[in-house]
């Protein structure tokens, strides 16, 4: 019985990081989704957030409410900056460019934040409490799970946005036919610069709850490679497989890492990454292309 | 002249390929004489680059055979058909921009070569023997045949639109080719121009004595030059024979004109083909 | 100026160095390559080594990326196969360091074809990222399968011998690594004369057109991640018998983006790219060390602020090129040379 009990601990626990890795996927899903950009400086940009609220809220003392907003809108910051001063400049080069051009960013991220704050890792100030939740009987870290809400909140959030709101359905509309929303009056550039806003200000915000968790560290931006696992198994231009991916993925981690040792946890994410590109490409949930001579 | 590669007949049967629900291709057969010039028309959408596209193999048909020299080839790769002798030119030319015109002809020959990875890194030997015999070749009778001596090492991507498409050409001739397979090779030329692709094709036909099966949507071209047509609509033949037969069809009329006055249609023929 | 280039036959006109000014710099190249060891200082001639092994793994991802068009995060695992193969050799079997490099070649190589089975169905980016999963799962290999790797402690490399001489000095291995790197530069430019060669360009350009006129496509890619990490096998080689050393730390996604980074940066799909990429990533980090140590007497902090300022190099580097100059270096050298053709007519 108290196996089964280890057993639904582990993988609440592990549902509990899907949800932040369902989190930052989406961060990878809105831009590339909007500009057809696969960003791998997500991670970076995670860190950040993470680095954005211990400078404000640990170095300047700042309220955390008034913290966690501030960090958020650096990381909002980050997209604009990046998407207007570079991504917009390489419109119509090849999408490996571009990538290169997100790796570069990451590199260029990860100095500065080691010429600001050192190589140290970094504990931020605690605003979630650390007295365990039960359920029932099984034990939840309160972190774990009141960032389990929040991603939840979120993504909800989200899924609301791209159905109703104006600016949901003109991203929808840009990611199916650039040139068609275009014509139709969309302001696509505008449309380009929102979504790396609101893709880096999300990052920004998991890099919060993440180093809420762990800490923070110039090595975080590495959870951006999980999610892009995720992202490619639910399907790069897919909200509903970022979701559904990033809890698979995080329970994945979670049984691996506790019943295996954590040295198997990348081999396993990483194992199923390439089983799915080999299988399905596209993803559970991505939209097939199509080739034509 | 090089001494000229045997020209294979074609024989399309009974192919069907569709997409999902949607019927591109449905039961078609026609053949192809050898050394003759064989144009496969049809107004846009009846299935005519599909059809090239499995003859090249790039598509695979779900019925049907498709014949070379009488051997059913639809179950192989597009390389081994390359191999074969099918060499082909694609509507919306695909050079190699990346490439000069020389190495882009070049390449045609490579299902014919036999440099493998260890004398390429190597290159003395073998390899610039292979290289040497190719070259000489191409510059006598494909380079010179097809009087682009001016611009064999400029980079296609630099090329105007017509002489583009005389590098393909090129290429596939250089493919050694047992039927050549020209996937509208005048659309978007100007008079000038398309006159002198004709009388490349048809000096191919004549010294090359190369089979042709084409792909046109300039009918003066097509009436001027093709031993016979083939008309397909909506992936069916709707006729074939000579091309004054076919132009008389009053199926192929329709086809055209839609329900409209044949007679207008018959008179913008006969101006093209003037 | 230059008015026209007249060549007889046609293998002069497709020779490597086809006028006598190319002839004239490529002589005084070899001419600085032979006096170099016995001029410069032994950092320097540790820097000439670092850069003949970054000029031979930095050719091969050129070969993959650069002129077949399949992006690589895999380089560094693949070096990391080709150390690994020569540190076991030395110690277990004891064979001649040419055996060891080859064989460390040949193994990257193997390695290399199943990484690449991917490209089976995937392109592109998604081709990147599977190739970034596959060097972590190299990489735990190496971690964990201790008995032949070490561990993370990592193993020991016996010095290369060469007729009972130990190479250990920079001077030594000069004298094996600049003439190998040299070699393998040849090869890969040799390639690219070649129906090899041509048919890399064509998968990279257009794929699918590529296929119809007579290229198997994936027996070509293959060939080509092959090749590459073949490059890599031998590059790792060599480095483990300059660092004399190997562990799972010597071979990170780092040294992976640095290769991507020396192609983009020197110029993809342009041997004279790849080399001079290679030598500029190399003595970039180089360059900062320098000018931190300007800096270090006003700066309270210097020596510690040197590995973020590399890292922020390192990435800006790549941004600028992709950004301001995608052709990379390659591109300048030709617009130089373009000017001198053209010099004193136009300016």
């Amino acid at each position: 019985m108290s196996d089964l009990l280890f057993f639904i601990e582990v993988s609440l626990a592990g549902l509990g990081s899907g949800a932040l890795l369902s989190l930052t996927a989406l961060a990878f899903v809105l831009i590339y989704k909007a500009t057809r950009v696969i960003n791998l400086a997500v991670g970076e940009t995670l860190m950040m957030g993470g680095y954005f609220f211990f400078a404000l809220a640990a170095g300047m003392s700042l309220p955390v409410w008034v913290a966690i907003p501030l960090a958020i809108a650096g990381g909002g910051l980050i997209g604009a900056i990046v998407e207007r001063g570079i991504i917009r400049r390489m419109l119509g080069e090849s999408p490996i460019s571009v990538f290169m051009v997100t790796v570069g960013l990451g590199s260029v991220l990860v100095g500065l934040v080691e010429f600001i704050w050192g190589t140290d890792p970094r504990s931020l100030p605690d605003f979630m409490g650390s007295a365990p939740i039960f359920l029932g009987e099984v034990y939840v870290s309160r972190k774990i799970a009141i960032s389990f809400v929040v991603a939840a909140v979120v993504i909800a959030i989200f899924l609301i946005l791209f159905r109703y709101w104006r600016g949901g359905v003109a991203l929808r509309a840009t990611a199916t036919d650039q040139a068609a929303a275009y014509s139709c009056g969309i302001n696509v550039p505008g449309v380009f610069s929102l979504a790396w806003i609101i893709g880096c200000g999300t990052a920004a915000g998991a890099g919060m709850l993440l180093g809420q968790i762990g800490g923070i560290a110039p090595t975080m931006g590495a959870f951006g490679l999980s999610a892009l696992v995720v992202v490619i198994v639910g399907g790069l231009d897919s909200v509903a497989g970022a979701l559904i991916a990033g809890l698979f993925i995080g329970l994945v981690e979670a049984w691996t890492g506790t019943y295996l040792g954590g040295e198997y946890k990348l081999v396993f994410t990483f194992g199923i990454l390439i089983l799915m590109l080999m299988i399905r490409p596209y993803g559970l949930f991505g939209t097939t292309e199509i080739e034509r001579l | 002249m090089r001494a000229p590669m045997k020209p294979a007949s074609l024989e399309v049967a009974g192919l069907s390929l569709s997409f999902g629900g949607l019927k591109a291709i449905n039961d078609v057969s026609f053949s192809v004489e050898p050394g003759s010039i064989t144009a496969l028309i049809g107004p846009n959408g009846a299935g005519k680059t599909s059809m090239f596209n499995c003859i090249s193999g790039f598509y695979k048909p779900q019925r049907g055979a498709i014949r070379f020299d009488g051997e059913d080839v639809s179950r192989t790769h597009p390389p081994e058909r390359a191999r074969m002798g099918f060499a082909r030119t694609f509507q919306n030319i695909a050079l190699f921009r990346g490439m000069t015109v020389l190495d882009n002809i070049k390449l045609g020959r490579h299902a014919h070569m036999k440099t493998n990875i260890f004398q390429a890194l190597a290159y003395f030997g073998t390899a610039a023997r292979e290289e040497m015999e190719l070259r000489a070749e191409v510059e006598r009778d494909i380079i010179d045949f097809l009087e682009i001596n001016h611009i064999r090492h400029m980079p296609v991507a630099s090329l105007s639109y017509g002489l583009q498409k005389r590098v393909e050409l090129a290429r596939a001739l250089a493919m050694r080719p047992r039927i050549l397979l020209l996937d509208e090779p005048v659309a978007g030329m100007n008079r000038e121009e398309t006159e002198d692709m004709a009388r490349f094709i048809l000096d191919v036909k004549e010294e090359w004595g190369t089979t042709i099966l084409m792909v046109e949507h300039d009918m003066g071209m097509v009436m001027d030059i093709s031993d016979h047509v083939v008309v397909l609509n909506f992936g069916q033949v709707i006729a074939s024979g000579l091309p004054h037969e076919v132009q008389e069809n009053p199926q192929v009329v329709e086809a055209y004109l839609g329900s409209g006055d044949p007679a207008a249609l018959m008179k913008r023929l006969a101006e093209e083909a003037a | 100026m230059r008015i026209a280039t007249a060549n007889e036959t046609y293998l002069a006109d497709e020779a490597l160095l086809s006028t006598r000014t190319q002839w004239a710099w490529m002589g005084i190249l070899a001419l600085v390559l032979i006096a170099a060891p016995f001029v410069l200082n032994n950092y320097w001639l540790y820097l000439a080594c670092l850069v003949a092994i970054n000029v031979a793994s930095a050719t091969g991802l050129n070969i993959l990326t650069g002129y077949t068009g399949l992006v690589s995060l895999g380089q560094g695992a693949f070096m990391a196969v080709g150390a690994y193969t020569v540190a076991w050799l030395e110690a277990n079997v004891g064979t001649p360091f040419f055996v060891n490099l080859v064989a460390g070649g040949a193994l990257a190589a193997l390695v290399g074809v199943f990484v690449g089975i991917p490209s089976l169905r995937v392109k592109g980016l998604y081709l990147a990222i599977a190739t970034i999963g596959a060097s972590i799962i190299l990489q735990f290999f190496f971690v964990n399968w201790s008995s032949v790797t070490g561990g993370s402690r990592g193993i020991n490399v016996a010095p290369a011998t060469f007729f009972g001489t130990q190479l250990t000095t920079y001077f030594q291995l000069y004298w094996l690594f600049v003439p190998i790197a040299a070699l393998m530069v040849l090869g890969a430019a040799n390639l690219f004369r070649t129906r090899v060669g041509r048919a890399f360009i064509a998968i990279r350009d257009r794929d699918i057109s590529a296929e119809v006129l007579g290229i198997p496509l994936l027996r070509y890619k293959l060939l080509s991640f092959a090749i590459s990490s073949f490059y890599a096998g031998v590059a790792g080689g060599m480095w483990a018998y300059f660092f004399r050393s190997v562990s799972p730390e010597s071979f990170t996604i780092v040294e992976s983006i640095f290769y991507l980074a020396a192609v983009i940066v020197g110029g993809m799909g342009s041997i004279l790219g790849g080399v001079i990429g290679a030598a500029f990533m190399t003595l970039v980090p180089e360059i900062l060390r320098f000018g931190v140590e300007i800096a270090s007497p006003y700066v309270s902090n210097a020596a510690t602020l040197l590995s973020p300022i590399r890292t922020v190099a390192f990435g800006g580097l790549i941004i600028a090129f992709l950004v301001l100059e995608p052709q990379g270096l390659a591109e300048i050298v030709q617009r130089i040379r373009r000017f001198f053709h053209l010099w004193p007519f136009k300016k």
